[in-house]
């Protein structure tokens, strides 16, 4: 314990001395617990915030949990010696993932990062036995006074993505290796194909699903299979670079995601769509300094400097880069829109007309495949 | 008719490591060593050899590295079984978890390393060939040596007089130390030697098919191919068959989802392992094909003394 944080025990312990000199003797105790909780919230106030990352996979996945990572080193650089973080990595998003948070909270952490969309549910439990801690969950869509959202535009970077494998395909076939039939992934998947059609209309989208967030083996299966029929550019909504590399075995072309993953594929590398979490970390991480801290459901994209598409590979023609460089202008004065009409569906029904466009709302809940996705969508889980 | 021909590919590619783990885990059984460890050697032999290859650029070195570490482990293994007599079943499994734990230790440093992708060239001339070229002639040398290696062992154990004597260890060990055999040496050689295959197959994965490291990588081949040893009743040619068909059922699963072709995707990845079950349970039923083809000591310490 610091000298600090001694001196405001003293000063908690005097303050409730004092009070508990006032009733009956049935107050001793009283004051001697509350005195107790008092004392050991003191030190949390006064040395640096505590801070702990559960993540879902490993730290060197190169992708997802790697993103998350290296966001939370570089915004504990930032705010140096105001905050000390902590990271547990590899935890499944099961009954494990609450154990593993209670032990944070135990460990004297007040600031909690979930990074996975199956923690929502243990996190909303162990939220509400800890009210003094406050819990920041990844693309979950759940929150608590003390639980609140936060997440990434990532269609963006698969727009972008998208608009690079439109205009670089020569089968007008790509391919997508997806994780988990959630909103995020197929609205990856659709933003990836608009993108794509805006360069060439007639391109299709085939995918397949491995129903897995990380199993390079696996995910270098799906994108053989991909290969095989025929897609020459593909994308990933996983977390490893397997796909990458296959495409690289096969001399084909993919993308990097979640990280720059350009030096896992020299030649097959068009460009990597990532996520940049660290203005986020920086951003929470204050709040809680500060005391600013409220329930919110923050989803930032490329406007926010949060989404990037980077390490652009050579073979992009230039009027593509130009595109790029516009669309990219656009969304973050907010003169582009990605979902906007007109918008068909797979089965060629009208979702959104000229001129309409989709809220927040409809764009967190999209569970359709757009027109020129081939392949039907699994069950919801 | 292309995409068949990939689908061919891709299937005999995926299930290569199985069939060489299996062929290894068939000279054990063949010898009447049980070895449940294969799931942990492969992660060893991953780990090893993917980190050769990081080090040395190599990929024959790697690979070679892969099926010493493991033929390493299996010599202590022989040692425990053989010569401390202890529980097959229990030391088997107590070496399979002790390899995860392992591998996942020794692999902290390399899970973000790359390996680069090595395009394979197949085999000059008839890899051009229509149809028969892109299915079976254009694929990485090791799998050729699966198909060779089945081959091998398939005359060895039937055909040769060493294979024959491994046999009567793993059938009648008394037997064969009666007529001067040097018993334990024979199980411990084929133990090492299944090991060292079983090895190749863990490292084929991580520094071929997948070239990156990551802990629990071999996500259950180990385990198939042991039950594929069942499934072959120990016979190497129907071994490499049902190593092919399993891994065309994964490819097969991949390949429907691209076309669009609704399946249950959760029963398809559970199929390899439901088939190993309904083979397991049909062969078990019959006593006499059982008999016919299980090596008779398999799995029982043996007492040279006794």
């Amino acid at each position: 314990m610091n000298p600090i944080s001694r001196s405001r025990c003293l000063v908690a312990l005097l303050a409730l001395s004092a009070c508990s000199k006032k009733p009956s003797n049935e107050a001793a105790p009283s004051a001697a617990s509350s005195a107790l909780s008092t004392a050991s919230a003191a030190p949390k106030e006064a040395g640096p915030l505590k801070v702990a990352f559960a993540y879902v996979g490993p730290v060197g996945d190169a992708g997802w949990t790697f993103a998350h990572d290296k966001a939370r080193r570089e915004a504990e650089a930032k705010l140096s010696g105001k905050v000390k973080s902590s990271f547990v990595e590899n935890v499944p998003e099961a009954a494990d993932a609450e154990r593993v948070i209670r032990d944070m909270v135990d460990q004297g952490n007040t600031l909690i990062f979930g990074t996975t969309f199956g923690y929502m549910e243990p996190m909303l439990k162990v939220a509400a036995d800890f009210k003094d801690v406050k819990f920041e969950h990844a693309t979950g869509y759940k929150t608590a006074p003390n639980l609140r959202t936060y997440d990434s535009r990532t269609f963006e970077g698969a727009y972008l993505a998208g608009v690079v494998a439109g205009s670089m395909t020569k089968t007008k076939t790509l391919g997508v290796v997806a994780s988990i039939p959630i909103p995020e992934v197929i609205r990856n998947i659709d933003s990836f194909t608009l993108g794509a059609q805006s360069m060439n209309p007639q391109v299709k989208t085939k995918v397949v699903w491995v129903n897995k967030w990380f199993d390079p083996p696996k995910e270098g299966e799906a994108a053989q299979a991909l290969l095989d029929q025929g897609a020459d550019v593909l994308m990933q909504n996983t977390d490893s670079s397997a796909v990458l590399q296959t495409a690289e075995k096969a001399g084909k072309m993919a993308f990097g995601w979640d990280s720059d993953m350009s030096k896992f594929g020299p030649s097959a590398h068009l460009a990597s769509a990532i996520i940049n979490w660290t203005p986020y970390y920086e951003k929470a991480m204050n709040d809680a300094l500060a005391g600013t801290w409220k329930t919110e459901e923050t989803w930032w994209g490329v406007k926010e400097g949060a989404v990037d598409l980077v390490s652009l590979s050579d073979k992009v023609p230039a009027a593509t880069k130009t595109r790029l460089d516009d669309i990219k202008k656009g969304l973050k004065d907010g003169s582009f829109v990605i979902w906007k009409g007109p918008l068909k569906d797979q089965a060629d029904k009208e979702i959104l007309k000229a001129g309409e466009a989709f809220d927040v709302k409809a764009l967190r809940g999209i569970n359709f495949f757009v027109k020129g996705v081939e392949g039907k969508l699994p069950a919801a889980k | 008719m292309n995409e068949l021909a990939l689908l061919i590919a891709s299937a005999i590619a995926s299930g290569t490591p199985l069939a060489i783990a299996a062929l290894g885990l068939i000279i054990n059984e063949r010898a009447g060593v049980l070895n449940l460890g294969s799931e942990g050697l492969m992660l060893v032999a991953a780990i090893a050899g993917f980190a050769t290859a990081v080090h040395s650029h190599n990929q024959a070195l790697a690979l070679l590295a892969g099926a010493g570490a493991s033929a390493l482990l299996c010599a202590l293994l022989a040692g425990l079984l053989i010569w401390l007599q202890t529980n097959q079943y229990a030391t088997g499994l107590a070496l399979s978890l002790f390899g995860s734990g392992l591998s996942a230790f020794v692999g902290i440093g390399y899970t973000h390393e790359n390996l680069g992708a090595h395009p394979v060239t197949g085999l000059p001339g008839l890899s051009r060939l229509p149809f028969l070229g892109p299915a079976l002639f254009s694929q990485h040398p090791l799998v050729y040596f699966g198909m060779l290696l089945a081959a091998f062992s398939s005359w060895f154990f039937f055909r040769s007089k060493s294979g024959l004597l491994l046999r009567a260890v793993g059938e009648s060990p008394e037997a064969a130390q009666a007529l001067g055999y040097p018993v334990r040496w024979i199980r411990c050689a084929a133990v090492v030697a299944g090991g060292a295959l079983i090895g190749l197959a863990g490292a084929y994965v991580s520094v071929v098919s997948t070239p990156l490291w990551v802990e629990g990588m071999i996500a259950g081949k180990g385990w198939i191919a042991l039950a594929l040893t069942t499934f072959a009743t120990w016979r190497p040619a129907r071994a490499l068959l049902g190593a092919y068909l399993f891994g065309g059922v994964t490819m097969l699963q991949l390949h429907l989802q691209g076309r669009g072709v609704s399946v249950p995707v959760e029963l398809l990845t559970a199929l390899p392992y439901l088939s190993t079950i309904l083979v397991l349970v049909l062969i078990s039923r019959n006593p006499r094909f059982i008999a016919a083809n299980m090596p008779a000591s398999l799995g029982k310490p043996f007492h040279p003394g006794a």
